[in-house]
């Protein structure tokens, strides 16, 4: 069974706490980063790059039995660590969940805090890109 | 140096992230010292007013302090007031350079000269005005190690060769130009030579006599003095020859609709309500470096600079990329096979700032094979203490990224 975005951020939250360190935080992030699936090197091209990010980003989603399901590499350490905690999030929800979650789990975490202001709209490009598959899907 | 000078930079004493701040992006923009925040303050508190029209006493006052500014950057770089017009920065000085002096003076068939080092405002102004006049835009080649190759510059120069425009010091890499010899050569084949002075400026005596440029540009904020201004210098012979740049107040002498008669030197480049509190602070930051002097400034960061190179690499993994004989006080490196950016925010995160990234020099990134570098730059304000806690900050992220 499908855990819920909810209960997933909640998830994360409470790893996420373990840290007091900001570094920690960073190596936590980059590790998780290191263990999101390699995605097939016919995705990373431009037309699966998301616009706005300063590092490369490429997001590649695909729907099986109502479930939409994400998968991304980038070419920096700390930016896939980020998109592979959106994928964590929201790879095997319906697209209407997915649409509908406001990621609470980004602020909770204190993410956006920390991340330069490009970086920080590229994270808002990462879930803007997601949330446009799950129209597309839906 | 340290303390004294350290406690005449108020934002240098601030924790970000809960470390103290190391403020190494100094090639971006410096930091301003206490006579120049002074400097704004005064003008905005006792003499705000328009300048070069009215007769009352504000007036006449922030008129005498924007000129004795102008004269504090004559002298600095040895030239006259009427060679010494106020811009908004290097990027403007190119600009106006590329549109007054090139619009005139370029045909086509004619060449202009860069290096392949150059930062994007010295490639596509030039590049803009290669297209409209139907001119070609050559490059002088560097080496491996950041230095440009001085024997292929002299086989681009020929009597062809209109403006060669060169900066004096790479933002990206640090490296110092041989532009006394580049000026030298070019003027052999009747070219004039447009110098970015942006980065050299901040660190050594730039007399454009001595080097006998036919222009240098620089920017204010990069010598601790406030942004939106800066200088181009030009020589008075060739200043009268080009066409003004903007028109407007203040750049002419008298208007009507059977014709307009332009202002003198300098006046005639400079078009509106200058940026006059931008004017008097960059006076102020010039009389301040002048009483460290330039020359205590240069030894000083000739020491941190042989200093960090030595801290850095003892960084496993870590490369200098710009390794010029001579160089200015910028370190520019990669961490075995690291993002910069990942770098970067480690390093925010343990309160330093670095740049990183391509430093506007595409084309030098592409040159050397790499999407970008971690750049670090040190001003006089900087310590050796502030180098080993980066060094160690380097560490900490290295381990954490690899």
């Amino acid at each position: 069974m499908q855990k819920s975005v909810g209960d997933i951020e909640n998830e994360i939250v409470e790893e996420f706490e373990l840290f007091d360190d900001q570094m920690d935080k960073y190596e936590y992030i980059i590790d998780i980063g290191k263990k999101l699936p390699a995605l097939d090197a016919k995705y990373m091209t431009d037309d699966f790059l998301v616009k706005g990010c300063q590092s490369k980003v490429w997001l590649h989603a695909y729907e099986k039995d109502g479930q939409l399901f994400f998968e991304a590499d980038s070419n920096t350490a700390i930016t896939k660590g980020i998109i592979a905690l959106l994928v964590r999030v929201l790879s095997g929800q319906s697209a209407k969940e997915i649409i509908s979650s406001p990621l609470s789990f980004i602020d909770k975490i204190n993410l956006r805090a920390h991340l330069s202001s490009q970086r920080s709209n590229g994270l808002s490009s990462m879930i803007v890109k997601m949330k446009a598959y799950a129209s597309a899907f839906s | 140096m340290n303390d004294s000078i350290r406690s005449q930079f108020p934002i240098l004493h601030q924790h970000v992230n809960g470390k103290p701040l190391i403020y190494f992006d100094n090639a971006a923009t410096s930091q301003k010292p206490l006579a120049v925040i002074n400097a704004i303050e005064d003008y905005y508190k006792q003499y705000n007013s328009n300048i070069h029209r009215g007769a009352h006493h504000l007036a006449q006052m922030a008129t005498e302090k924007y000129e004795d500014a102008r004269k504090t950057v004559a002298q600095h770089i040895n030239a006259s007031e009427r060679e010494i017009n106020f811009v908004r920065g290097t990027t403007e000085a190119v600009n106006l350079v590329a549109t007054s002096y090139g619009r005139k003076f370029i045909k086509a068939g004619d060449e202009i000269i860069v290096s392949e080092m150059e930062h994007h405002s010295n490639i596509v102004p030039w590049q803009m005005l290669c297209e409209e006049k139907g001119a070609t835009l050559r490059v002088i080649p560097i080496t491996d190690s950041g230095e440009i190759i001085f024997e292929e510059y002299l086989k681009l120069l020929s009597e062809k060769t209109k403006i060669v425009s060169i900066a004096y010091i790479s933002n990206a890499l640090g490296s110092i130009h041989p532009v006394k010899e580049i000026i030298r050569a070019a003027h052999e084949v009747g070219a004039v030579v447009f110098i970015d002075g942006a980065q050299a400026l901040p660190h050594k005596k730039v007399d454009v006599k001595d080097l006998d440029c036919d222009f240098l540009g620089f920017s204010g904020h990069k010598v601790f003095a406030g942004t939106g201004i800066g200088i181009l210098y030009g020589k008075e012979e060739l200043l009268e020859k080009m066409n003004p740049y903007m028109g407007g107040g203040e750049m002419i002498k008298s208007v009507s609709f059977a014709g307009t008669t332009y202002n003198d030197l300098p006046y005639k480049f400079e078009a509106g309500t200058p940026h006059i509190e931008g004017g008097i602070s960059l006076g102020a930051a010039l009389n301040y470096i002048n009483e460290i002097g330039l020359e205590n400034i240069s030894a000083y960061e000739d020491e941190l600079l042989a200093y960090g190179t030595e801290k850095f690499l003892e960084v496993e993994g870590l490369r200098i990329v710009g390794t010029a004989k001579n160089k200015a006080s910028v370190i520019s490196f990669l961490v075995n096979d690291i993002h910069p950016y990942d770098l970067g925010v480690l390093l925010n995160e343990q309160g330093i700032a670095i740049r990183t990234g391509h430093h506007c020099c595409q084309p030098l990134m592409d040159r050397l094979k790499m999407e970008g570098t971690c750049r670090a730059s040190f001003a006089f304000y900087n310590t050796k203490e502030e180098i080993d806690a980066t060094a160690n900050a380097l560490k900490r992220a290295v381990k954490i990224l690899s």
